[in-house]
């Protein structure tokens, strides 16, 4: 439908001319196509605690499978890491591949892609995701370089469909389609890879609703071999700080959310209180965190968490797109800004042009006040 | 010792500062309206390199691939203290994805000569993907450290690298030769210097100015495919494996919108219709 033309990396053009690729596909292509293959989810744990977005991601995962008729699998590289095994089943995954290694105790990429890379040729699944964590990110490039595989970073969802080549009227049956923002979040792109599998994506974490675990499910644990030669251990961790995160941005309900209008460190008190409030969790623009009146953990927007609460009040945000691009799924939202030609007005359902330091402490009377 | 770095940068479109005139009527990028820049993450990762130069003594080698245009970000690198600039371009290039960009850049690095490190931004600003280092760290079979925040030292053949992991900070200790990538809190890139910005000023890659008219001292390399000995069936549309199959511009979903008068009675109204449809407690 369109034309961007991107030299390299990203997006390019769009004549969904996939032919060219095809013509040497079957020199290209390392791992054999395998529309039987399983759908997997790649377990990212720390401490054998797994990622929030595993679990997201499991969810998705089974109804992917239950499309292809297929069936999910995860696999979990790490040391002492059972209990997350089990886990994983209740998540709605069939089959557990566990490598326990010490050497896989902590997460180093060359051991970590090497083992996923040998699990891929071993098992040919057609659809492998990640998390788009920092690990995940750093990790899954570095498998589809080895299995020069179709990756996609930081989708916001994943469909299955046929998909027609534009060209040769030739039809890719049951791609995954992979959703992502592009160009600073002001684009939508829907990305495929109809020839080098498997089709590999990472996934934002809080994009994906999570289900409700299922106890009684069934599932299998099986114990995999991968080697792993010492000549691969170049990096070694030395020391490490861990700071749990302060901010539940994603399982918030209600999120209030300051930006530069709000002015200073000292005056975001008025957002705590606002949220202390009505019960909500803080949440802050991208130009807040720069600011210095909160810090990162914050941040909602492309480059922070992205939120879907029941409720988001942007205080004082003018509504960069990058922000919009974390908040804009939010089901009610509520914009307070001086500048009534603020873009965050384009995105809420009520809109109160004034001074947030005498709309805030209203909004709280009025709440205290509630029938 | 002395420390050999080769840092790859891009030129891309300043995504930051998209107006309306950025978007078309159809949900295409009009590029016109889009000024290019040096992509912020590279321009930390050159001053990693920079300032490795300045401790341990050493050189600089920038490389980036895009039209001859891209040279503006090579120059950029000279400015600031690079020692060497190579701009890979080549039409069979285009429309590559990270794995063929990340192929391609692999074997510039290789055809470049020796070095200790190859730095990357973490990622860059039309795609941020994060995906051409690590897929370049893979191709050139060395180990990766992203999310670079320091060098503490290097001693002996090795790095250690203080790195962001998200939720916290780790200290590594990395076998070198290794790819790093750079954030953007890692450090503060210097300027131009005035004697750089003399010394390089007039330099060109052949391309921009037509062989003939390039003084040899004024001369920026300029790689083809070609020279970096790259197999054409992994470069461009033929090595790319992500096809990009839709593009819709974002449509800002909502119901209505409601002007809420800034007053203690619209406001009242408000939180009353939010609490009797049960969105506040």
């Amino acid at each position: 439908m369109s034309k961007i033309n991107q030299g390299h990396g990203g997006l390019k053009n769009l004549q969904f001319a996939f032919l060219p690729a095809l013509v040497k596909r079957k020199e290209e292509a390392m791992i054999e196509k395998n529309p039987n293959g399983e759908v997997w989810v790649f377990a990212e744990q720390e401490d054998g605690k797994l990622q929030d977005v595993v679990i997201e991601l499991c969810g998705k995962a089974r109804d992917l499978a239950d499309r292809l008729q297929t069936k999910v699998g995860a696999v979990l590289p790490g040391h002492n890491v059972e209990n997350a095994a089990k886990e994983l089943i209740m998540w709605g995954v069939d089959n557990v591949y566990l490598i326990d290694d010490a050497k896989l105790a902590r997460f180093t990429s060359t051991p970590y892609a090497h083992v996923m890379t040998e699990m891929i040729k071993r098992h040919r699944p057609q659809i492998v995701l990640y998390g788009a964590t920092p690990l995940g990110r750093d990790l899954a490039p570095r498998i589809a370089s080895a299995t020069r595989s179709g990756m996609t970073a930081d989708c916001t969802d994943l469909q299955i469909d046929d998909v027609p080549d534009a060209k040769t009227k030739e039809v890719y049956k049951d791609l995954l389609l992979q959703i992502r923002p592009a160009f600073g979040g002001n684009i939508i792109a829907t990305i495929v890879n109809p020839f080098w599998w498997p089709q590999m994506a990472t996934v934002r974490e809080g994009v994906i609703p999570k289900r409700e675990p299922d106890i009684s499910r069934r599932g299998e644990i099986v114990r995999e071999m991968i080697p792993i030669d010492d000549a691969m251990m170049l990096v070694e961790i030395i020391e490490r700080h861990v700071q749990p995160r302060r901010v539940n941005l994603k399982g918030a309900r209600i999120i209030v959310a300051g930006g530069a209008g709000v002015g200073s460190r000292d005056n975001f008190t008025k957002i705590f209180d606002l949220a202390g409030a009505l019960g909500g969790a803080v949440g802050a623009s991208r130009a807040a965190v720069d600011g210095g009146f909160v810090s990162h953990d914050y941040q909602v927007g492309q480059t922070g968490t992205t939120v879907r609460p029941a409720l988001y009040i942007a205080c004082g945000i003018s509504g960069a797109v990058q922000h919009r691009a974390g908040m804009q799924e939010s089901a009610k939202i509520i914009a307070i800004n001086s500048d009534p030609d603020a873009p965050i007005f384009s995105v809420a359902h009520y809109g109160i042009v004034g001074d947030l330091n005498q709309v805030i402490p209203m909004m709280i009377k009025a709440f205290k006040r509630r029938d | 010792m002395t420390i050999k770095s080769i840092v790859l940068v891009k030129q891309v479109p300043d995504t930051s500062n998209i107006t309306g005139e950025a978007m078309k009527e159809d949900g295409t990028i009009n590029r016109a309206a889009l000024p290019t820049i040096f992509n912020p993450e590279d321009a930390h990762a050159l001053e990693a390199a920079l300032d490795l130069k300045d401790r341990y003594g050493g050189t600089v080698t920038v490389m980036t691939m895009g039209l001859p245009k891209a040279a503006d970000v090579l120059r950029d690198c000279l400015y600031r203290g690079a020692d060497r600039g190579i701009l890979l371009t080549d039409r069979r290039a285009a429309a590559s994805d990270t794995l063929a960009t990340s192929y391609i850049l692999a074997q510039a690095v290789k055809t470049a000569g020796e070095f200790d490190f190859v730095f990357c931004g973490r990622q860059a600003i039309d795609g941020d993907t994060a995906q051409v280092g690590p897929q370049c760290a893979e191709k050139l079979g060395l180990p990766q450290v992203t999310y670079m925040e320091k060098i503490e030292e290097v001693v002996d053949g090795f790095a250690v690298i203080k790195r962001n992991i998200g939720n916290g900070w780790e200290r590594v200790r990395v076998k070198l030769p290794t790819l790093v990538t750079v954030v953007e809190t890692a450090n503060t890139p210097r300027p131009w210097s005035v004697k750089n910005v003399v010394r390089n000023k007039h330099k060109r890659v052949p391309l921009e100015v037509g062989e003939g008219e390039l003084a040899p001292g004024d001369r920026i390399e300029q790689w083809s495919l070609d020279d970096v000995s790259a197999d054409l069936n992994r470069c461009g549309l033929a090595g790319s494996p992500t096809k990009v199959h839709r593009i819709q511009s974002i449509v800002l979903k909502k119901e209505g919108f409601t002007e809420i008068l800034a007053t203690q009675e619209g406001i009242n109204g408000l939180i009353h219709e939010l609490v009797r449809d049960r969105t506040l407690g």
